[in-house]
């Protein structure tokens, strides 16, 4: 079990007995969060008692305005934070993170990219060029392995990115706002591609024991698009405001009627979120 | 968003519209919303956002980068012959570039020209790699350990604003005229500058990549190998160049005042030669080799790297 607690902050220890996750009741827990930045007494809360638990296999989507601290929160399950109070837990081990910025090293091709989270995560040399070819043939980038980063668009190097994320082998996916900055129709189709990648890692026949996504995004649209669950977190500090279940069964589309209704439903909340911090 | 604003209207309007209609026909594989179709939709973006980069063949090229310089040395040149011409000094002062060309043809015949080049040469290729070699573990170690930065990073990047002429005097009472001599005012001249060029490589980096290894378990000296160092590599390219600037001209200062016979004598040394026989051709010749050497050693070595290094990293800015 790996646990983040303030008595060891910052180390994961990885190596004990059910670290692989098949028999732990989720794949992250969230508990009783706080996290505050600043000396003591000029202090600035940002995230206020947060507990949420990711089921092994499911797909939760953060929602929330400026500052209600979502990105802290990731960082936090990422391992690259500590938290003020309360611990987090992520027993298939150190989580895979993926950014708004696709953040490949440019000085390595596409494949190489993916052979090196390979190769960190302890992959024999003779196996990886193989699996990098797979993962790229799964974000559905063949030919993609020796290009470099900068002869790629935005949405092929997102694409490369996930399958960096995914090289990492990891149950559990963070996602920051990774289609922020992506044109309408590209964000589209990465949509689906998530989805897609999702659905097939959780029906059984990958084998690798299922894969929960936990992402952070302000589109409430895309939230509605990808989610089983929707958190809403309120801002300053970031409080949990509300919880949707959304069983509209996938494939969605982004245009789908009962995605727009479950947006409007939820974009009243976010809204009444953000106009309380213009009232005082 | 936009498509949360545009979207909510026409998701109002179809809202009793029930649900499980519009779900299970996009689910169809190869119908619209199927596999076939996004993987088809996807490479169509792909194709699209493909970028085609023409590169002109390497002959035009090489003559679009060559003929500008040539044109300007040739007016140098020009007008060198002109001021000659008229008599701007006495000839003995100020040789026309054909005796210049003629003295460094003597010089050719003689058949010492190659080895007094090759002597400097090897002299400060060997000071540049020593310099890299005690430079490089500096930088990183004043780039990556705050203490050691603040005590010896200010000193390090003022130590390049001190010529390394300054250093000759007190390297000849250390090791009088020896190569040693030569070897220490090198190396003060170019190991801060390489070290202060991996700093700035390393403070370039984007806190991003940085970040980006952590979470695929680049931490520590395996960090440093696999994200740090590739990372600082255009900084340090660039530190490195002038490393070889700095080592090139403070082997010059140190060669003309270090003048001893048992030294081999080196392109400063000729240089020195030149001024006690007030051979104004000689002088200017010595002058000529000194920065036809340098000039050299940058375009063949360290400028083809550095292109490399960022071409492959899409930084180089297409003109």
């Amino acid at each position: 079990m790996t646990t983040t607690t303030l008595s060891q902050p910052g180390s994961r220890p990885s190596a004990t007995a059910d670290a692989d996750g098949t028999n732990a009741s989720h794949a992250a827990r969230i508990d009783h969060v706080s996290k505050s930045f600043g000396r003591p007494g000029a202090q600035q809360h940002v995230l206020d008692d947060i507990s949420i638990d990711v089921a092994p296999g499911e797909f939760v989507c953060l929602l929330g305005a400026s500052g209600c601290g979502k990105s802290t929160l990731l960082n936090l399950v990422a391992g690259l934070d500590s938290p003020s109070a309360g611990s987090i837990e992520t027993p298939g081990g150190r989580p895979a993170l993926m950014f708004q910025e696709h953040a490949l090293f440019p000085w390595l091709t596409a494949g190489r990219n993916i052979e090196l989270a390979l190769r960190l995560r302890g992959v024999p040399r003779a196996e990886r060029r193989a699996e990098a070819e797979r993962l790229l043939e799964l974000v559905r980038l063949k030919g993609a392995y020796g290009k470099r980063v900068h002869e790629l668009s935005g949405g092929m190097r997102q694409r490369v990115a996930m399958a960096r994320a995914l090289a990492q082998d990891s149950r559990l996916l963070l996602m920051d706002e990774p289609f922020a900055a992506l044109d309408a129709i590209t964000r589209d189709v990465l949509h689906d591609e998530l989805t897609r990648i999702w659905q097939e890692s959780n029906d059984g026949t990958a084998g690798s024991g299922g894969l929960s996504v936990l992402f952070v995004t302000h589109n409430v649209r895309e939230a509605v698009r990808l989610a089983e669950r929707v958190v809403l977190l309120s801002s300053r500090p970031g409080r949990i405001a509300r919880e949707w279940t959304v069983d509209i069964p996938q494939p969605r589309r982004i245009e789908d009627a009962a995605v727009a209704d479950l947006s409007v439903e939820i974009t009243e909340q976010l809204r009444g979120e953000i106009r309380r911090h213009g009232q005082h | 968003m936009a498509s949360t604003e545009t979207g909510t209207a026409a998701g109002a309007a179809a809202a009793d519209e029930p649900v499980a209609a519009a779900s299970p026909a996009t689910a169809e594989p190869g119908g619209p919303g199927g596999p076939a179709d996004l993987a088809g939709l996807e490479a169509g973006l792909d194709a699209l956002d493909t970028t085609v980069t023409d590169r002109q063949p390497w002959l035009r090229r090489l003559g679009a980068k060559a003929v500008p310089p040539v044109v300007a040395v040739a007016l140098v040149l020009g007008l060198w012959q002109l001021a000659y011409h008229f008599e701007l000094k006495d000839h003995y002062l100020l040789p026309s570039p054909v005796d210049v060309a003629r003295s460094l043809q003597d010089k050719w015949l003689e058949g010492t020209l190659l080895d007094y080049v090759w002597t400097s040469v090897s002299r400060g290729a060997l000071g540049f790699l020593a310099s890299v070699v005690i430079g490089t573990p500096l930088g990183l170690i004043v780039a990556r350990v705050k203490p050691v930065r603040a005590a010896i990073g200010p000193i390090l990047s003022g130590l390049q604003s001190l010529p390394s002429v300054a250093w000759v005097p007190a390297a000849i009472i250390w090791f009088g005229l020896s190569d040693a001599t030569i070897y220490a005012v090198v190396l003060l001249g170019a190991v801060p500058s390489i070290a202060n060029g991996l700093v700035a490589g390393v403070d370039q980096i984007s806190p991003l990549y940085l970040r980006a290894g952590r979470t695929i378990g680049a931490r520590g000296l395996t960090g440093v190998r696999h994200v740090l160092l590739p990372a600082a590599l255009p900084g340090y390219l660039a530190g490195l160049k002038q490393g070889w600037a700095f080592s090139w001209r403070s082997l010059m200062a140190a060669e003309l005042i270090v003048n001893a016979a048992d030294l081999g004598t080196g392109l400063g040394q000729l240089l020195e030669q030149g001024r006690e026989l007030q051979d104004m051709s000689w002088v200017l010749s010595a002058i000529l080799l000194i920065l036809v050497v340098g000039i050299g050693i940058e375009l063949l070595i360290f400028a083809p790297i550095e292109r490399r290094v960022l071409r492959s990293r899409g930084l180089l800015v297409k003109s």
